[in-house]
């Protein structure tokens, strides 16, 4: 539970990093969506993004250069579920206008009645699916 | 041209330049603090998520500590007028909970179940160069860009 505390507390502290000095939420939403509008109409304003987004790719060797071996990544192989998955998440982030860290981290940390919602929503959504694909591969593995 | 237009001129864009830096510096800051709590592992994520099967409740304190150190920070930095490399705050101006906001969470959240990846790990796995971690990458692209030409921005 330390790693996950510790973990956490610099999550936090990059975001408020982020609010002190540019004056932003980070929220990887707004950073995917800043950066296609980077993209595509070169918005010099929206260039933060890419530069945010650039640092979350660097972590990952940056932390193995440090010697530290990050958690091995164990994912789903079914091509079916990673493509709606992906889909299903990128739709519903856009709509929401938030996800995880811009609803969950910030939107909760400035106490926004309308983040704590939404965060109560998609954490009980990502609860009830796990709980159903579950029961589904139970049936399944008892042959129906 | 006179020096003193230069001289801000270039004032300005150092001012640029750091505000550029000091977000790269924040995306890596954030990125690692999702390696050392696990959250880039979506087989973790889905064990955290499965309360009613073989719960794993430690990435409760990943949540529970960014959001307190964030709530500590937004209220020392409140009264500011500026922040140090901008010229304003962005701060978050919707407030409306409506069918747009529930709709869109609820449709994170299956995703977000079926798979155990949300935005910002999904990206700090992209270094891993794992085919299936690309493939969920670029359906989440392609579903960000699709809900921006179909619906448009949350008003």
């Amino acid at each position: 539970m330390i790693a996950e505390f510790i973990g956490g507390a610099l999550i936090g502290l990059a975001a408020i990093w982020l609010w002190l000095a540019n004056g932003r939420i980070s929220g990887m939403t707004g950073v995917i969506s800043s950066c296609f509008s980077w993209i595509g109409r070169g918005e010099r304003n929206r260039l933060w993004a890419v530069c945010f987004a650039f640092g979350l790719i660097l972590s990952m060797p940056v932390l193995l250069m440090l010697g530290y071996m990050p958690e091995a990544v164990d994912m789903t192989s079914h091509k079916g579920l990673i493509i709606a998955g992906g889909l299903l998440v990128g739709v519903g982030t856009y709509v929401a206008n938030g996800c995880t860290s811009g609803h969950g981290v910030c939107g909760m940390g400035r106490m926004s009645l309308r983040s704590v919602v939404a965060t109560l929503v998609f954490m009980g959504f990502a609860i009830l699916t796990v709980a159903v694909m579950a029961q589904v591969q139970r049936l399944m593995e008892a042959g129906l | 041209m006179s020096t003193s237009v230069s001289e801000s001129n270039s004032s300005i864009s150092a001012r640029y330049l750091g505000s550029l830096f000091s977000a790269l510096l924040a995306g890596l800051l954030f990125g690692i603090g999702l390696l050392l709590s696990g959250m880039n592992n979506p087989a973790k994520v889905r064990g955290f998520l499965d309360i009613f099967g073989a719960w794993q409740p430690a990435l409760m304190a990943v949540m529970g500590a960014a959001v307190l150190v964030f709530a500590i920070g937004w209220r020392l930095i409140g009264k500011r007028q500026q922040p140090l490399f901008e010229r304003q705050f962005h701060t978050p101006t919707m407030s409306s909970i409506n069918v747009r906001l529930i709709t869109g969470a609820a449709m994170f959240g299956i995703g977000w179940g079926m798979v155990g990846l949300c935005p910002g790990p999904a990206l700090v796995d992209i270094a891993t160069m794992n085919g299936d971690v690309l493939l969920f990458v670029l359906a989440l692209l392609v579903g960000n860009r699709l809900a921006h030409w179909l619906i448009g921005p949350a008003r």
